[in-house]
């Protein structure tokens, strides 16, 4: 055999990963090798590999259970980190750990988006020393993670398990893609919990990926496979530049055809729930929503307007009356961190009735996680578009950038109510010693008349005409207003050399 | 038996259905009003309506039953 030999013969090897049995496992539970998910994420033929011969030397370590390198996807280079759950169940080694390192030093020395395949059992409890401790092992990836947030964007594909240390990763990145039956994510096992603390619970309830996109957070989006999971990855990236120091990628403008105009979808009575995805289906070219199974009653979405990628915020009176909540605004703050971190200009699309009160959000923290939005909104410096489409109530107003968080522009929809609350609350809160005093026959005709005033003092145009909206616009003029107003802003933004922030995880 | 549950704190505005009534995944059965607003609460599963537990007006925490189903 000559030395080229040599070399091809031993690159082999190394590709075809971990033994035939664990292949056969993999397939069995509907995932596919590592490479195959690599090459199902970059465009054909564009990944370079480093470090392939990493562990060559031990007869059952190929590659030391990951892959790392550069691709490109959709034209634009990324790098990549793959576990191959084949070689000893995708467990970390002081190899595995160097190679993830390196790539992430790579994405930081190139600004490139860097895209984490994670399938992983955690540590090699039998190699610790070389790996867990020191400045070079594992905690260091977190270090690294957190000095890439809100430089490049990060990514994690969720594909198998993620534990202990290693669910680590999915939460330091930027979006969390999961695939249902397979990703799991959870700090002790449920054999531990069963040690520890009695409990009997599976993985699935415990840290399964359903769990994490509509009760914990942890995902963002929920995948039936993951031919589909790669390819929500692929058009997540398209939404955003390849780091700080670039403009979010224009593509052509494809206007919307909604079935129903603008002003036939939002209803005027206030209180009447409607479906605000239909109206962002009307207003923009395409709508990508982020955790769209968690705090329904905020959405989050990148989307395309006239070609140019904006993140939306908008409340879904839909779900729980578009009222914002503890998880809703955490949803909502780190959204805003992400967009403002890769200069996407962000629409507020307000139609909500205040925070929630009572007891049990107190306790949990409403102000804080409320304040936690605010500030995240006050600070973003990306063009700003308020659009108020119905009520915007109390502190609503503010944590969808209203007039004092200064937006670029404030337009009200002719069915805009914008108010410290509701006509009905407000009476209430005013005169409940007057009500009370007056004989019951008397009431109803002083509370309509009441009501009625305060509709006066808080009418739309006398709003218009102190200035606080900047314009009112009516439904079906939206979408042209927003194109034309989201050209003349772009000036605002440009590519930061430094970042701006992380994208917090929150 | 599966319960139709709260998903907010409020009152209950209109109840949708009645004992006997055969309601599928998804279909509104309940109104609860808070916040002003209209919450629209939907059978997570399909059944027959055994027992309506908070009747119009009743103050209702997130999470309370709010009708009883059988598997029809």
């Amino acid at each position: 055999m000559s030395v080229h030999e040599e070399a091809r013969a031993r690159a082999e090897t190394a590709r075809k990963g971990g033994a035939p049995r664990y292949h056969e496992q993999a397939k069995g539970r509907g995932k596919l090798f590592c490479r195959q998910r690599i090459a199902l994420l970059c465009d054909p033929d564009s990944f370079v590999e480093d470090g392939l011969l990493a562990n060559a030397l031990a007869a059952d370590l190929p590659a030391d259970g990951v892959v790392t390198g550069l691709g490109r996807v959709g034209g634009r280079p990324v790098a990549i980190m793959a576990n191959d759950s084949t070689v000893k169940a995708g467990s970390w080694g002081t190899r595995t750990v160097e190679k993830i390192l390196r790539v992430q030093e790579t994405a930081l020395r190139l600004r490139v988006p860097l895209v984490y395949l994670v399938d992983s059992a955690g540590a090699r409890i039998t190699d610790q020393v070389e790996m867990f401790p020191g400045r070079r092992h594992a905690g260091h990836i977190f270090f690294n993670q957190t000095r890439l947030s809100g430089l490049v964007p990060q990514v994690c594909v969720l594909l198998g398990p993620s534990a202990a240390g290693g669910a680590y990763i999915p939460a330091f990145c930027d979006v969390v893609i999961m695939v249902e039956g397979n990703a799991s994510m959870y700090l002790g096992s449920p054999r531990m919990a069963e040690m520890v603390i009695g409990e009997r619970v599976s993985l699935e309830e415990m840290g399964g990926a359903r769990m994490h996109c509509t009760v914990s957070g942890c995902g963002d989006l929920l995948a039936k496979d993951e031919g589909e999971a790669l390819a929500l990855c692929r058009c997540y990236l398209g939404y955003l530049p390849g780091s700080c120091g670039e403009l979010p990628p224009v593509t052509d403008a494809r206007p919307p055809s909604p079935k129903r105009p603008v002003e036939a979808i939002v209803p005027e009575n206030q209180n009447a729930p409607f479906d605000m995805n239909e109206l962002l289906g009307a207003l923009f070219d395409d709508v990508f929503p982020l955790k769209p199974l968690y705090a329904g009653e905020v959405i989050t979405a990148f989307a395309r307007l006239d070609g140019h990628p904006v993140g939306i915020v908008a409340n879904q009176p839909r779900v729980k009356g578009g009222v914002l909540f503890v998880d809703s605004a955490d949803k909502a703050a780190r959204f805003i961190w992400l967009c403002d971190a890769f200069h996407l200009p962000l629409i507020f699309l307000a139609d909500v009735p205040g925070f929630m009160i009572g007891t049990a959000v107190e306790r949990a923290g409403i102000i804080r996680h409320g304040a936690k939005m605010i500030a995240a909104v006050s600070e973003a410096s990306v063009p700003k578009l308020c659009v108020v489409v119905r009520k915007a109530y109390g502190a609503g107003l503010y944590a969808m950038s209203g007039p004092g968080f200064e937006p670029d522009c404030t337009l009200a929809l002719p069915t805009a109510s914008i108010a410290v609350m509701g006509p009905e609350a407000a009476v209430n809160a005013v005169y409940a010693n007057k009500i009370a005093e007056l004989p019951e026959g008397e009431r109803a005709k002083f509370v309509a008349e009441r009501r009625a005033e305060y509709g006066a003092d808080i009418d739309l145009y006398r709003l218009a005409s102190e200035l606080v909206v900047d314009a009112v616009v009516p439904g079906d003029a939206l979408r042209e207003e927003l194109v034309a107003r989201l050209d003349l802003y772009a000036g605002r933004e440009q590519p930061c050399a430094r970042k701006k922030h992380a994208v917090h995880p929150v | 038996m599966a319960s139709v549950r709260a998903n907010m704190a409020g009152v209950v505005a209109r109840v949708l259905v009645q004992p006997g009534d055969t309601v599928t995944a998804g279909q509104e059965v309940v109104i609860i009003e808070s916040m002003k607003m209209e919450i629209p609460v939907e059978a997570e599963v399909g059944g027959k309506v055994t027992a309506v537990v908070a009747a119009a007006g009743a103050f209702v925490n997130e999470g309370d039953p709010l009708l009883e189903l059988a598997d029809s």
